[in-house]
């Protein structure tokens, strides 16, 4: 796809950009009782969630948060997982930069990564007089991929649920904060002498994925595009995900943050665990959709693949078996069964012109790798 | 042969009112969080005096039925259930419907499933969208009406009203399109007079109208597989009256006695009133 090449964006290094690496070594970091921030460039922090599972025992704390500084504002990428994490980022934001936050970018709709949102809906606080800076708006803009709303929409609740069940914590459907802002291919932001451009994927690890690159530094936050040392949790195209890492490789990065794990500054190769793990479950749970075994069986015998040594196998690999299986289990025709001719299917009353009116939008999954 | 039709989910489903969770109190949070006290659910009192009013329902042993599925789904809305009977489906007293409750989804009977002898056993997998941290239920009514219940408490939520598939578009493209085929094992048949299983896939989103569209503010229709039909020969197999809580692109394995050669016939309804058939011709291998 044409856009997909837009997002390359070659730098020309200045002063301030070859200083980057040294600078990043000698980072400041802010540290208070259990929220870490850590300027990984200059103007880009980062704080690493736990590599575990969203749950009580780490207070939720489990997705990368981050935040870029320009000079005019702040762009906030991502709030973690409950309102506690969300209003600790602020502090953080509020001790790093006297500037006001302008954007807060959601990468995907999944609870560890969003429920901190409430934190940011209140005013920034009153800002310094200063003539040479141009005015922001006095709350920040969310902005999210465009499928992002819909599939926030149809799982809010449950989210909701899950606060209360495993944290005690009481929400209400005002607190889930929508994208005022929605990304449909690419979209950039300016945080005065600073750009960020947002990308919006085809399906990949979810249907609404969004990577924010800071060009002064070369800094991919890849959202959850990108596992590292955590099991790749697949929640929409294997196949597609595998075409998105294909188009993420072409990529100018320096630093990749990615939505869990640490952070790499060796673009790709930070990506090649995670493409061996998924390439591993494509071969294998292609292999028992022919084979055929059940989804049952699937689930129970692939075995996680890949070099890693990968954390939380137990809690997401099944998972990502089942995604995959029936995914792939209609990719085309298995072999005809001894004994059994070749079925004939027809639709008595097909569907009306109406419903089969409208093409799909081509994505990465229509490739076949 | 004649075969009563399945009761209607549907006209069961707006009796029963649509379960919610919103109204829990704390003890029923707590319940919902361990599953303890599988006979205590409302939701479940109200199924259960629906659908068989005072009759007595007998824990199964798991030697005449059981229900396997996977304690925490891995993907709520694509979880495997296997209901398993052991009793043969000839003779005298056989099992001749299944019923699938799912306590805490929003329509908790999820099908009802009809067998005749010529299923040969009255087994079925399929898979299944689960809502909330829930009690599954399997319910065989045998043929001299005894019913025996398996039950299993199952960890996942939001099934039901994720967003059905990657691309609703392309979903329905391919709506009504159906696999079908039969798995024979020589081994486990040497004398070739067993029951034989076939899958049936069908392509459908099995929307359950609870996902709303962001940009319309309205929620997606709800367009649901609601009836199955499959016979060998011309006679009936097997039948389900079935609901959204089968997950999307819904798959059946089953059984039948392939006696001679035959056409082996599927026929689906959904809540559309589209039809759509498949069919294979299938003789035993000698």
């Amino acid at each position: 796809m044409a856009s997909v090449a837009s997002v390359v964006v070659k730098v020309a290094l200045s002063g301030l950009i070859a200083c980057a690496c040294a600078c990043a070594k000698a980072a400041t970091t802010t540290e208070t009782e259990t929220f870490r921030v850590d300027e990984i460039k200059p103007g880009v922090f980062v704080h690493l969630g736990a590599i575990e599972d969203w749950e009580p025992a780490n207070g939720g704390d489990v997705a990368n948060l981050g935040f870029v500084v320009g000079r005019r504002c702040v762009a906030v990428i991502d709030t973690g997982g409950t309102p506690a994490i969300g209003q600790a980022l602020r502090a953080a934001i509020e001790r790093a930069t006297p500037l006001p936050i302008c954007y807060v970018i959601l990468t995907h709709a999944h609870p560890d990564h969003l429920l901190g949102s409430v934190a940011f809906v209140a005013p920034n606080r009153a800002q310094p007089a200063s003539a040479s800076l141009p005015a922001t708006t006095p709350v920040p803009v969310f902005v999210a991929s465009a499928r992002y709303p819909r599939t926030l929409t149809a799982r809010a609740p449950f989210y909701l649920n899950a606060l209360k069940r495993d944290f005690g914590i009481a929400l209400t459907p005002a607190d889930i904060v929508y994208p005022s802002v929605t990304v449909d291919k690419t979209l950039t932001l300016d945080l005065g002498d600073r750009t960020l451009t947002l990308q919006a994927w085809p399906t990949a690890h979810t249907d609404n994925d969004l990577t924010v690159y800071d060009t002064l530094t070369r800094t991919l936050f890849a959202s959850d595009l990108l596992f590292v040392s955590h099991l790749p949790a697949l929640d929409g195209s294997l196949r597609g995900w595998l075409g998105v890492m294909a188009d993420l490789r072409r990529l100018d990065v320096a630093s990749v943050v990615p939505g869990h794990g640490a952070v790499g500054n060796d673009w790709p190769v930070t990506m090649n665990a995670q493409a061996a793990y998924l390439n591993g479950l494509l071969g294998d749970t292609r292999a028992a959709v022919r084979a055929p075994l059940t989804i049952q069986q699937a689930i129970d015998r692939i075995p996680v693949g890949g070099p890693a040594n990968w954390r939380l196998t137990d809690r997401f690999h099944r998972r990502n078996v089942t995604s995959a299986f029936v995914e792939l289990e209609w990719e085309d025709e298995p072999p005809p069964t001894a004994g059994a001719a070749p079925a004939k299917a027809a639709a008595q009353s097909p569907p009306s012109p109406s419903s089969r009116g409208t093409s799909a939008v081509p994505t990465r999954s229509d490739r076949t790798p | 042969m004649k075969h009563d039709s399945p009761p209607s989910i549907a006209a069961r489903r707006s009796a029963l009112g649509v379960a919610l969770l919103a109204g829990l109190g704390p003890s029923a949070w707590a319940q919902l969080k361990t599953g303890e006290n599988p006979e205590a659910n409302p939701i479940w009192q109200k199924v259960r005096a629906n659908l068989f009013q005072s009759r007595p329902i007998i824990a199964a042993a798991a030697d005449m039925l059981s229900l396997d599925a996977p304690v925490r789904a891995d993907d709520a809305a694509v979880v495997p259930i296997a209901i398993r009977t052991r009793a043969p489906q000839t003779g005298g007293k056989r099992i001749d419907k299944v019923y699938l409750v799912i306590d805490n989804n929003p329509s908790p009977i999820s099908a009802i499933f009809q067998f005749t002898p010529l299923a040969g056993r009255a087994d079925i997998e399929t898979r299944v969208r689960i809502d909330e941290y829930t009690h599954v239920r399997a319910i065989a009514e045998t043929s001299d009406g005894q019913l025996l219940m398996a039950t299993r408490f199952l960890k996942a939520a939001g099934g039901c009203s994720a967003p059905p598939g990657k691309d609703a578009q392309a979903a329905l493209a391919t709506l009504g399109r159906m696999k079908f085929r039969v798995e024979t094992d020589p081994a486990a048949d040497p004398k070739g007079d067993r029951p034989v299983l076939a899958q049936l896939m069908i392509s459908h989103p099995n929307n359950s109208g609870l996902a709303m569209d962001q940009v319309s503010r309205l929620f997606t229709p709800a367009h649901f597989v609601r009836q199955l039909r499959v016979t060998y020969g011309g006679e009936l197999v097997m039948s389900a009256d079935v609901d959204f809580s089968i997950s999307e692109n819904p798959n059946f394995r089953f059984y039948f006695l392939p006696k001679g050669g035959g056409e082996l016939k599927a026929e689906v309804i959904d809540s559309n009133d589209l039809k759509f058939e498949t069919a294979l011709s299938y003789r035993r291998p000698d």
